[in-house]
């Protein structure tokens, strides 16, 4: 599949019923919103190659903890929105109550976390709720890619990220938000941040899987 | 208006040799700058502009924070030794008035409302001036804001025709401004045609402003068709740069 490239009011199609995001409709036919890519499968949609995240209801993002307002922890989620964890999502399985200056013993300012979002509100309030893990530690590697370009790094029902995982022998863990955890070993961890970040760079290619999967090939090959 | 001032027609050409309706060469660059979320370098002739966006991010103070759209920010600013003489640096009535109107140029274009309680913050810095700066800062402005991905219905075009030696002109540089009967600068949205920003500086008669409005339409398609092309060359396939080695 070919990717066309549209700028903000390019002409895209007359079929205005299919008109999607990133869209617009204008005298009975639709136009680009987004400097992106043209996704013709369903609905016709512009997928942006750049710009902020905004969380909706579901995502699972990584974030660092930037301040702690009781009863809440400020979470900073590379968006212009700031997140808000509340006390009483970690005090669940705790014995006793939680108070301001016990909160750092839970999660402490720069603090690195997977959480999601549980709630957006009209005025882009973002509660978030705890993952089973949660916590992200030393070892291991956050890398921060636009988040626009997170579906090419996980792949058509996650070809690419399954590629990744096995040749790359590492953890990986995607957020909605563009942040990315790998866990391994050193060398291994080097190769996937190289191999994500090269994803990101030629996210508006096509082909990209199966150039990835000759780059990661003969990787392979060079280390026998 | 200076009467006794320099011949600027001379064989039916311009003092640079350009015909009436020729603008300056332009060259534009996207994404110039990599801290900033959009960028591009615009260049006119003599005149240089460089735009950075940042955002939609968290907009500060916040009282100046709207709960329904985002605020968009612009920043005209001219470098100290873009003139002749020294500018003294910092914001002055003109800039002032130019990031106004200029912000004013760009904004029924920007969709504001998907980023509520945000900042859109565009900075313009002329790095080398020759007339028509604010033309160039908008269009400048325009393809930053699409390179950081902030949703727009189109992209904004902006020129300045003019009155000088008794003929209608587009694009005038230093000389034919300071030197010419009147200044125009336009900025549309090139698919529609519909004007976001007409200023007018000078006298001109009634047929004279239609005649520049004209010219400054066909201009500004001129100019859109760059910008565009501009922006797709920026994804053109690039395939197999990088993570070859």
């Amino acid at each position: 599949m070919m990717y066309k490239v549209v700028v903000p009011g390019d002409f895209i199609s007359d079929e205005v019923d299919r008109a999607g995001e990133g869209t617009y409709v204008d005298n009975g036919k639709i136009y680009a919103l987004n400097y992106g890519i043209v996704s013709d499968k369903g609905a016709i949609k512009v997928v942006a190659l750049s710009g902020k995240y905004v969380p909706t209801m579901g995502d699972v993002v990584i974030g660092r903890i930037v301040e702690l307002s009781y009863p809440f922890w400020i979470v900073d989620i590379a968006s212009p929105y700031e997140a808000r964890l509340h006390l009483s999502d970690f005090s669940r399985g705790a014995e006793r109550r939680i108070d301001f200056s016990s909160m750092s013993n839970y999660l402490d300012l720069g603090d690195w976390i997977i959480a999601k979002v549980q709630k957006v509100d009209a005025l882009m309030r973002v509660d978030l709720g705890l993952e089973d893990e949660i916590k992200i530690d030393d070892r291991g590697r956050l890398i921060e890619i636009s988040h626009t370009k997170v579906p090419r790094v996980i792949g058509r029902s996650g070809s690419m990220i399954k590629m990744l995982k096995e040749k790359c022998k590492c953890f990986i863990f995607i957020a909605k938000n563009g942040r990315i955890w790998i866990k391994g070993q050193d060398e291994n961890m080097n190769l996937a941040t190289q191999v994500v970040l090269m994803i990101a760079n030629e996210a508006h290619t096509s082909g990209l899987t199966d150039r990835v999967a000759h780059f990661l090939d003969s990787y392979e090959e060079k280390e026998k | 208006m200076k009467e006794e001032g320099i011949e600027l027609i001379k064989d039916g050409k311009r003092l640079d040799g350009r015909g009436f309706e020729e603008l300056r060469p332009i060259k534009i660059e996207v994404g110039v700058l990599k801290r900033a979320d959009g960028s591009c370098y615009f260049e006119m002739g003599n005149n240089k502009a460089l735009a950075a966006v940042y955002g939609p991010r968290e907009m500060h103070p916040r009282h100046l924070q709207d709960a329904k759209t985002a605020v968009v920010n612009y920043r005209y600013n001219m470098a100290p030794f873009s003139v002749d003489e020294r500018k003294r640096p910092g914001p002055d009535r003109r800039s002032v008035e130019i990031s106004k109107v200029s912000r004013a140029a760009l904004d029924p274009v920007i969709l504001k409302e998907y980023y509520p309680k945000t900042a859109i913050d565009v900075y313009v810095e002329l790095l080398q001036s020759d007339a028509g700066t604010r033309t160039a800062g908008i269009n400048a402005a325009s393809v930053a804001l699409a390179d950081a991905g902030i949703p727009m219905k189109d992209l904004v075009s902006s020129i300045a025709a003019g009155k000088i030696g008794g003929e209608m002109v587009l694009d005038m540089n230093a000389p034919e401004d300071n030197y010419g009967e009147a200044d125009m600068p336009v900025a549309m949205i090139a698919r529609t045609d519909t004007i976001t920003m007409l200023q007018m500086d000078g006298r001109f008669t009634k047929e004279d402003f239609k005649r520049g409005l004209v010219l400054a339409k066909k201009a500004c398609h001129e100019i859109y068709e760059l910008q565009r092309a501009a922006l797709l060359d920026k994804y053109s396939e690039r395939a197999g740069e990088g993570g070859e080695e």
